[in-house]
């Protein structure tokens, strides 16, 4: 599997040589290497993107492309903002739109990109002792969950996935907590494992509950937008360049490639195509006909409205 | 070895995840390197604490043992936070650019291996006899002889403490995860990925199949270095 896969990666990085190297002899201002060759590109990124194998099967062709290293480091969404924000990551993937907005109003980030989506799922045992199987709502599927003091397993680590979950309760009127509520603090697939082993319930994005599906025993219960489940559940994925005005040590010109590379055509044909267990994990987003001008800057932002 | 063993046991567990000798023996060599590399700066900086302390009274001599021996408990974690915040962009060390690489990563391990190694050698030291120390000294060594006489007589306390502060190096994971990052390079090569980050990861993702193959190639690499270290000793004694 690895050798078809460095046979690949060969081919595509030999195709792409001779691209650039035919462009240098049109144009002559091209180099057959890139400039940005031997460069170390830091990413901070969220567990799902890495967990699901995305991060690899994106990567591996913008390294050969570039001929550069991408440091992938998997953390929370909460936590991959925070080591950009200190200038010790160059680009940040992450799926949290009001902590994106936040970085954005604070001005670490730039440039931000729709990137990528998949939904939210709320997964539990077979046996559902909450009843909530088929709920068309989100909020009513929690609020059933509480109301009945069903085991919910939280991530409870300022990551997109607890951000997400948390919009969910203060929608439903519910203020999680008690002997039924567990902050667990830990990642999406450890979570899962908990909620596997203690029969309870959480809310997962799709694409970890895929992947890691064959592990576990925990269906899906309440859908999320892409199998007509409600919009609430929708989980959009951003890409931002740390700010170089900010912090100056960053890799900005790399940064931007990425960003480049990864909504460009062939970036987002990978993300269309990675299958994990069969199944497509998450959905291209960042090709548009029609100018998406929401994209870069805060949600709700309007240069007529004053800032708030 | 450990790559073999993984080899046999591997395709039947693993379907999906690219386990391959390549990977595993580069997260093994980050996880010696690492952890080799910090407790042999340890040990220089811990055993002239340790004789120092070891030999003479001096005001204060027990309020700081007291902070080595607390050293010996300090969590990970914090030791992890604590190096990041140094090395940070933001951090007085912020020039060097040494967020999520394997330097980091030494000065965490070095700040955890320190306190036991220091600690355990002053045990063992404090054990020598001192008419080993006023003889070595009456036969007009200077202070250098006496004191490599008193470490050779030490050595099997000092070598239990180079041991100890290796294990605790290469078993530990919270703040190789913090200043490290877990990185994997190009073609599945560790860049920080050490062999209990690779557990962690493995089990984070619910494969506690392939965790627990890392988690016994780990007990053998640290069975390995201890029998390496015990030999030494022991041919240490043959010849003295």
């Amino acid at each position: 599997m690895t050798i078809q896969r460095r046979a690949f990666l060969a081919t595509i990085g030999g195709g792409a040589l001779t691209a650039v190297a035919g462009c240098s002899s049109i144009t002559g201002e091209e180099r057959p290497q890139p400039g940005v060759a031997g460069e170390t590109l830091t990413l901070t990124t969220t567990t799902s993107t890495y967990d699901t194998g995305l991060l690899d099967a994106l990567n591996a062709p913008f390294q050969e492309l570039y001929g550069v290293a991408v440091d992938a480091v998997a953390q929370g969404t909460g936590a991959a903002l925070e080591t950009a924000r200190n200038g010790d990551s160059d680009v940040v993937m992450v799926h949290a739109r009001s902590l994106e907005d936040e970085f954005m109003r604070g001005g670490y980030g730039i440039n931000r990109r729709d990137l990528m989506f998949n939904d939210f799922v709320i997964v539990g045992p077979a046996d559902d002792p909450a009843g909530i199987e088929g709920m068309s709502s989100a909020t009513e599927a929690f609020a059933t969950i509480a109301e009945e003091g069903s085991t919910f397993v939280s991530r409870g680590d300022n990551s997109g996935t607890h951000t997400k979950e948390l919009i969910i309760w203060a929608e439903a009127g519910v203020a999680p907590g008690g002997d039924w509520y567990q902050e667990t603090g830990q990642g999406m697939g450890e979570v899962l494992n908990i909620a596997n082993e203690q029969g309870g319930y959480t809310l997962s994005d799709r694409g970890t509950y895929l992947s890691q599906r064959s592990e576990i025993d925990l269906v899906i219960l309440v859908q999320g937008p892409i199998e007509g489940g409600p919009e609430l559940l929708a989980n959009p994925y951003g890409i931002l360049a740390v700010n170089p005005a900010v912090h100056p040590n960053v890799n900005y010109d790399l940064a931007m490639a990425y960003i480049g590379y990864i909504t460009s055509p062939e970036g987002q044909e990978v993300i269309e195509g990675y299958r994990a267990n069969g199944e497509q994990l998450f959905f291209p987003r960042a090709l548009s006909e029609d100018p998406n001008f929401q994209q870069y800057v805060p949600e709700g932002w309007s240069s007529d409205a004053p800032e708030s | 070895m450990p790559p073999g063993t993984l080899a046999t046991a591997g395709p039947p567990l693993l379907v999906s995840f690219p386990f391959d000798p390549v990977y595993v023996r580069s997260i093994i060599g980050v996880s010696l390197y690492v952890s080799v590399l910090a407790v042999v700066l340890s040990t220089a900086v811990s055993l002239p604490i340790a004789v120092a302390m070891g030999f003479s009274e001096f005001p204060g001599r027990r309020f700081l043992a007291a902070i080595i021996t607390t050293g010996m408990g300090f969590p990970s974690v914090v030791v992890g936070l604590v190096v990041l915040f140094a090395v940070s962009n933001q951090g007085p060390l912020g020039a060097f650019n040494l967020v999520f690489t394997r330097e980091a990563m030494i000065m965490s391990q070095f700040v955890l291996a320190t306190p036991p190694i220091t600690a355990i050698s002053m045990a063992a030291i404090s054990g020598v006899s001192p008419d080993i120390r006023d003889a070595a000294r009456v036969l007009g060594g200077t202070r250098v002889d006496v004191a490599l006489v008193t470490i050779k007589e030490a050595r099997y306390g000092i070598a239990t403490a180079i041991l100890a502060g290796f294990g605790r190096a290469i078993s530990e994971v919270g703040s190789v995860l913090i200043v490290g990052g877990n990185i994997t390079g190009p073609d599945g090569v560790s860049k920080t990925r050490t062999l209990t980050t690779a557990i962690q990861l493995e089990a984070r993702q619910g494969r506690y199949e392939t965790a627990m193959i890392l988690g016994a190639v780990l007990v053998l690499l640290v069975l390995l270095v201890n029998a390496i270290v015990v030999r030494i000793g022991d041919e240490g004694v043959m010849r003295g």
